[in-house]
């Protein structure tokens, strides 16, 4: 129910196998410019490990789920680059093991701890959420991690933790996208306490029963379904509890877009474009949206939250 | 072997050339819808996983560059000294105003769906799609008044018309300035182009309202083929 340290790709191993995937590309270089998707499938198939699961059946969804392709393919990680498809091309860089967290602030059990010791007492489940970005396109996607709130128990928070801000690991090296300051790096990331401890949120370390793609903010992420996308901070570093709501990236770099909430919510538009409809990634019909669904249709189990406040002033 | 005019290269080959080239990001996206549907098998063409915004964001950009492209065209022959650049201008204006039409139309059917009342309402509400479709507007009667005919019917108020291309260019570049979330380094190499190509005519215009005007004119009676027209030559 844990990755054993065994099931983890070693770094030599990683690194052999990407160095032999470079040269199978210089070798075929001729065939790689006619089809350049394919090699970079080879690359992400190297790094996935099958996971030890099971599925939770409370948690699914009645749309289908996207293609691991579509998943892996098409996402923000500004990291490795704006464009859609920049992450899957240049996420090779990072180096998701060994790992280590920061936990600190108002908490009593502060540290850095191995990635091995945070999973360690975390049974795994498989589930099916849908996932709703900012920019009205949407997808599903079978993750694969434990909830939120058993990991945040471990480290005791204190009377003053009010809210939780998570930090995306901070080096332009692994991370090419950094170079530039699109963003104000590192990415940061948090939740209202009550927020962190709602069964819904969940910490991933895998999709479609695999450990998670560099691309996909390996080796743990943050997933709050009813949220926009941009809440689900990737490749986390720092889990910091503090008794202020934190400054986070998107609400630093445009405050008039985005807020510190950032729920799902087809009645408040986004200044520059409409929430109301959707866009399904990989769906039959091409040329229709669906409407989106308040707090991306998790309203029965979230709407109590936020009981009393104006979701339109906090957005 | 009989030596080739060189108003018939223009014509004959390097015209037919260009156009070939302009359509090209039009093929692309049509092996992309074969790959897409499944008629043929074209994996390097894929329009990604969605390819409702690829074909969006291709058509568009597509068309911004081409505006670019003409407004390049009189610094060019001038800077250059290349004056058959000039029967090229049409045909990249009219290929910028297909790319940009295309774009809109991509946007009202495909995200917008067929629903008009979410156009007006969409194209009044964002700032940045009201500055796009104003650039549209105003690049319609510059398309409709591209022949020779309304050309020489209109004289001196068809140049004064075909100036709404630099508003119209402006308005392109805001409007993928707004587009993007936070990356704008794509959306200011194209700002810094334009201002590169309008700062090149403020100079000459400046220039030429200064002590350059009578150089200016007598080098323009000396060329028969702009003696011949009452505004800029279009075509040869």
């Amino acid at each position: 129910m844990r990755i054993r340290p065994s099931e983890i790709t070693p770094e030599p191993v990683y690194h052999a196998r990407r160095e032999f995937l470079a040269g199978i590309a210089g070798l075929g270089a001729a065939a790689l410019l006619a089809r350049p998707a394919p090699a970079e499938e080879l690359v992400n198939v190297a790094l996935v490990q099958r996971l030890q699961y099971k599925r939770n059946p409370r948690y699914t969804t009645t749309g289908k789920a996207n293609s691991f392709s579509d998943v892996t393919g098409y996402n923000n990680f500004y990291e490795f680059g704006t464009g859609k498809e920049d992450p899957s091309r240049n996420a090779g860089s990072l180096r998701p093991r060994p790992w280590s967290v920061l936990v600190d602030g108002e908490c009593e059990d502060k540290g850095r701890y191995a990635l091995e010791d945070l999973l360690k007492p975390h049974a795994l489940e498989e589930r099916i959420y849908r996932l709703r970005c900012v920019e009205a396109w949407s997808m599903v996607i079978p993750w694969i991690g434990f909830p939120l709130g058993d990991l945040v128990k471990r480290f005791r928070p204190t009377s003053r933790a009010k809210f939780i801000e998570f930090t995306t690991l901070l080096d332009p090296k692994q991370m090419p996208g950094q170079r530039y300051a699109v963003l104000d790096w590192p990415y940061v990331e948090g939740l209202r306490m009550d927020e962190a401890m709602h069964p819904l949120a969940i910490l991933a370390v895998g999709l479609y029963g695999q450990v998670l793609p560099n691309q996909n903010g390996a080796p743990l992420r943050l997933v709050v379904p009813w949220k926009y996308g941009f809440k689900s901070i990737k490749s986390i570093v720092r889990i910091r509890f503090t008794e202020r709501m934190p400054a986070t990236t998107w609400a630093l770099s445009a405050p008039q877009e985005y807020g510190f909430y950032a729920n799902v919510n087809p009645e408040v538009d986004h200044p520059r474009w409409s929430q109301a409809r959707e866009r399904r990634i990989g769906s039959d019909s091409l040329l229709s949206r669906r409407p989106t669904l308040k707090f991306n249709g998790y309203g029965d189990e979230v709407a109590g939250l936020y009981a009393g406040m104006d979701l339109a002033r906090n957005f | 072997m009989p030596k080739l005019d060189p108003r018939h290269a223009t014509r004959w080959i390097a015209k037919p050339l260009v156009f070939l080239l302009c359509l090209m990001p039009v093929g692309w996206l049509l092996a992309g819808l074969a790959d897409l549907t499944g008629i043929a098998q074209w994996p390097s063409a894929s329009l990604g996983a969605n390819p409702v915004e690829r074909i969006q964001d291709t058509l568009g950009i597509w068309g911004l560059r081409l505006l670019l492209v003409t407004l390049a065209v009189t610094p060019l022959r001038d800077l250059g000294g290349w004056p058959r650049l000039i029967a090229f201008r049409r045909m990249l204006g009219l290929f910028a105003f297909f790319y940009i039409s295309m774009h809109f139309l991509w946007y009202l059917l495909a995200d917008q769906g067929l629903d008009w009342r979410l156009w007006v309402e969409d194209i009044a509400k964002r700032p940045f799609i009201t500055v796009g479709f104003t650039a549209l507007v105003m690049l319609a009667p510059l398309a409709l008044t591209s022949t020779k005919r309304a050309m020489r019917r209109m004289g001196r108020r068809w140049q004064r018309l075909h100036r709404l291309i630099y508003p119209a260019a402006i308005l392109g570049c805001t409007h993928f300035y707004w587009q993007v979330k936070a990356d704008v380094r794509e959306p200011l190499v194209y700002i810094l182009v334009l201002a590169a190509l309008l700062g090149w005519r403020l100079y000459r215009s400046r220039q030429r309202a200064g002590g350059g005007r009578a150089e200016k004119d007598a080098r323009q009676d000396q060329d028969p083929a702009r003696a011949r027209l009452p505004v800029e030559p279009l075509t040869e």
